[in-house]
């Protein structure tokens, strides 16, 4: 990890007072976030209190990434706190103070916190150095800090941090502190206790459906079972029949029914009779699939392009074709979809479970008519997020309540709603050609990847859709990537990577049917293939430079195979995570078998802050309970085996799982 | 509208709401113990896991009229402190990611070992089948049952 290149080392931290004393540090720091923009954004606050603790504030969401302690651990490795005396509080969202809030993509370390926090960390440190360096009129350089103190060995004195804190903040702030050699890390690249783990374990830890504040009453919004219609019309009268019904309201969003109690809400959700316009959309799964096919039959536009496919290929000995299809996916995440909103006409008080609170105090404040000042968003806990949690409707469904019924209200979706109103994966068709030579050496591929898109992109290409496929680590001399965008109704979002989710698998895939194709062992091919890519590592092994992009572990028995046992391993974009899995033919005759996981795959954390241990990165592929658990919380699909793999003659293991895009089950 | 007296946590609590509420929202809404969660509300996730009278039931589809004079413990009320020999080894294998679905695992793994003190990996599969967790903590829920079981 570079420490100094110039842009980060533009940090820099401003003093702030505080009441009851202590030392207090605003953090700033450039938002690479960005895009590596010019303008600085404060990021952070360290508090020191007299007392000798340390808070830091949080401002990323946490999902189950371990934010809220990876980011702490940052600036405790440099301050060379005591663990055992940091605190955290989460920080209510703000136009600028922080930076960029978004919690997406892995990025909250990469991008956002590492040198910043560290330097918040050692100034702080430097500062308590120097007023101890003062107090005892020794230099600072005889001194040493561990564990919350400062240590003067040759005389034997030492003062906790609290004690330094009042001192240390009449100092000037250090423009450049001097960071730790990495070498040197004692809590970075270990795993401290979750700052949060007592809470998680005794009901304590308030995520954004445990929010109560007084006087709360308890709603749901019942939104147009087909993707586009809006409400025509609503009968409440049996809704407000129900027991603890107190109102029922249309929001622009659907119809939000409002009790004493969730139970009472979801029953006169049940009991409303609601008219919607344009409920004649009818379109299945299959029609999209098929609408995808066709997409992909004539050319799309170049998302990647390498030497001459057409002469290489037509230069082949052997040629593979192969077409994947990946269904659209619910992020399903354990906690639904929930916001608490408390509307005044001068004020809006949220707590959100938000992976993008700045996206919710901007979308409340115009909602409520407030100023975005008078718009608190308080940030919490949530039960899962991938990215599901960036989008903001839930939180307009709450504030349109609110303000609707003038009372704080919590809008709690169902289960049945939470996986019917996703911004789903999208769906995709994947077909690939790829050329042997006559010694098996992959000369020639191509890719054409017909999908909806996400984002605008750059020339028309979706990169998610095209994502792990334009950036293959593989150097194939000829190589073609192209997409087709389709549209439609269903609305389509970030769900996890998005792209490597499913083309990583469907890349590698198509590797291994190439090699069984000119009869090599897939990972023979994989690390020719990667070979290729060689002017970074001349002279090395095919198979060296393949560990080295992480197709094959290095130091690891090779699994035990045989029939019905495997083992492949593939590399997504980011290079975060390594799979294993195995098949277990469940029973002869069928020919669907099962898959599961030896354990969970070995996906690094986003925060690169804990790498004492590898574990699931928020809920990769599960562990090896069953695949009938797995369908329950609409998981199966993380699974490989999901996307539809078929072969040049149009074989495939079964058809896509039907997903009604319109109709209430 | 009829009254039940519940006994919750060692507690007597009265609730004033229809018979068919389940209970998982008298706790949660009524009685402000949200410790227990909502996943799905028809007893498919386990996140709502709570005992009665010991056994692990879920509170998503347990009507507050069936509950009658039996003991509701939620993961509030599963060890005075937070000191069950399970959340301490939930602590010590560092199981929760996210967390929302941990208060039912325990309370599953707490009826389990009320009945099992020493599980097999094989009888943990089977008694925890039904709580889903999508951070995938599974091995370190099994191992922390063990550790556990180990203890107590």
């Amino acid at each position: 990890m570079a420490t100094t290149r110039p842009m980060e080392r533009r940090d820099f931290l401003k003093l702030g007072a505080v009441a009851g004393g202590g030392l207090f540090l605003l953090i700033y720091a450039p938002d690479s976030a960005a895009g590596g923009e010019a303008a600085l954004s404060p990021n952070a606050f360290l508090r020191i209190d007299p007392s000798g603790a340390v808070t830091i504030t949080v401002a990323r969401s946490d999902m189950g990434q371990g934010v809220r302690t990876a980011l702490p651990m940052i600036v405790a490795e440099e301050l060379d706190a005591d663990w055992d005396r940091v605190h955290i509080t989460q920080a209510d969202a703000h136009p600028d103070r922080y930076g960029r809030m978004m919690t997406v993509g892995s990025t909250s370390v990469r991008n956002g916190a590492w040198l910043p926090l560290r330097n918040a960390g050692a100034a702080a440190r430097e500062m308590l150095v120097a007023a101890a360096a003062a107090q005892w009129g020794v230099s600072a350089s005889t001194l040493r800090t561990e564990r919350g103190r400062v240590r003067h060995d040759a005389s034997g004195r030492s003062a906790g941090y609290g004690e330094l804190a009042d001192a240390a903040a009449a100092l000037p702030i250090p423009a450049a502190p001097t960071l730790k050699d990495p070498a040197r890390f004692t809590l970075i690249g270990t795993s401290p206790l979750q700052l949060d783990a007592r809470d998680k374990v005794t009901g304590r830890a308030a995520y954004g459906i445990d929010a109560r504040p007084p006087g709360l009453l308890f709603a749901t919004v019942v939104h147009p079972p087909v993707f586009g219609s809006r409400v025509k019309s609503f009968d409440a009268t049996k809704a407000r029949a129900v027991t603890g019904v107190r109102s029922v309201v249309q929001i622009s969003t659907g119809v939000a029914v409002v009790a004493e109690h969730t139970w009472a809400a979801f029953q006169g959700a049940r009991a409303l009779a609601i008219t919607y316009e344009n409920d004649g959309f009818a379109m299945s799964s299959a029609d999209i699939f098929r609408s995808l096919a066709a997409l992909a039959e004539s050319p799309g536009v170049e998302a990647k392009r390498v030497g001459d496919v057409q002469a290489a290929m037509a230069g082949a000995s052997a040629r593979v074709e192969a077409t994947y299809e990946a269904p659209y996916l619910a992020h399903a995440t354990m906690e639904p979809m929930n916001c608490t909103a408390d509307v005044r006409p001068d004020r809006v008080e949220l707590w959100a479970p938000t992976q993008n609170p700045q996206g919710a105090q901007q979308l409340a404040a115009r909602l409520a008519g407030v100023p975005l000042d008078r718009t608190v968003v308080h940030v919490q806990l949530m039960g899962c997020g991938w990215g599901r949690r960036s989008s903001t409707d839930f939180v307009q469904d709450a504030v349109e309540t609110s303000k609707a019924v003038g009372a704080p209200v919590q809008v709690v979706w169902t289960r049945e709603e939470d996986m019917q109103h996703d911004f789903y994966r999208p769906a995709a068709h994947v077909r690939l050609t790829g050329g042997l030579s006559a010694d098996g050496t992959l000369v020639a591929a191509t890719v054409r990847v017909a999908a909806q898109a996400i984002s605008g992109g750059r020339n028309g290409v979706d990169s998610n859709a095209v994502a792990s496929v334009a950036d293959t680590p593989y150097a194939i001399p000829n190589y073609l990537v192209e997409y087709c965008r389709a549209t439609n109704e269903v609305p389509v979002g970030y769900w996890r990577s998005v792209g490597p989710s499913q083309n990583t698998f469907i890349f590698e895939s198509f590797i291994d049917e190439l090699a069984a194709k000119a009869g090599a062992r897939p990972g023979r091919l994989q690390a020719r293939a990667a070979g290729q890519r060689a002017a970074h590592a001349p002279g090395a092994e095919p198979r060296r430079r393949a560990i080295g992009l992480g197709l094959v572990a290095p130091g690891r028995p090779r699994a035990r195979r045989g029939p019905g046992r495997g083992q492949g391993r593939a590399r997504g974009r980011g290079g975060r995570g390594v799979a294993r899995a195995r098949a277990h033919p469940r029973a002869q005759g069928d020919p669907r078998g099962r898959l599961r996981a030896d354990h969970p795959p070995a996906h690094r954390r986003g925060t690169d802050v804990r790498l004492g241990r590898r574990r699931p990165h928020g809920g990769a592929v599960r562990g090896d309970h069953d695949r009938e658990r797995a369908r329950a919380a609409g998981q199966l699909q993380q699974l490989p085996h999901a996307a539809h793999g078929r072969d040049a003659r149009g074989r495939r293991p079964r058809d896509p799982e039907p997903c009604r895009a319109g109709g209430r089950g | 509208m009829p009254a039940y007296t519940l006994r919750i946590n060692g507690a007597s609590r009265q609730v004033d709401v229809d018979g068919e509420t389940r209970l998982l929202w008298v706790l949660r809404d009524i009685l402000n113990l949200t410790g227990t969660k909502f996943g799905c509300g028809i007893a498919q996730c386990g996140a709502c896991t709570v005992h009665l009278d010991g056994a692990a039931v879920r509170a998503c589809t347990t009507r507050v009229a069936q509950v009658g004079t039996r003991e509701v413990t939620t993961i509030e009320g599963l060890a005075p402190g937070g000191d069950h020999p399970l959340q301490t080894a939930w602590i010590a294998e560092d199981v929760p990611q996210c967390g929302y679905c941990q208060s039912g695992q325990l309370m599953a793994a707490a009826a389990l070992l009320a009945k099992t003190p020493k599980p097999s990996d094989g009888e943990i599969d089977t008694a925890m089948a039904g709580n889903i967790c999508r951070c995938g903590t599974y091995d370190r829920i099994r191992r922390a049952i063990h550790r556990a079981a180990g203890e107590g």
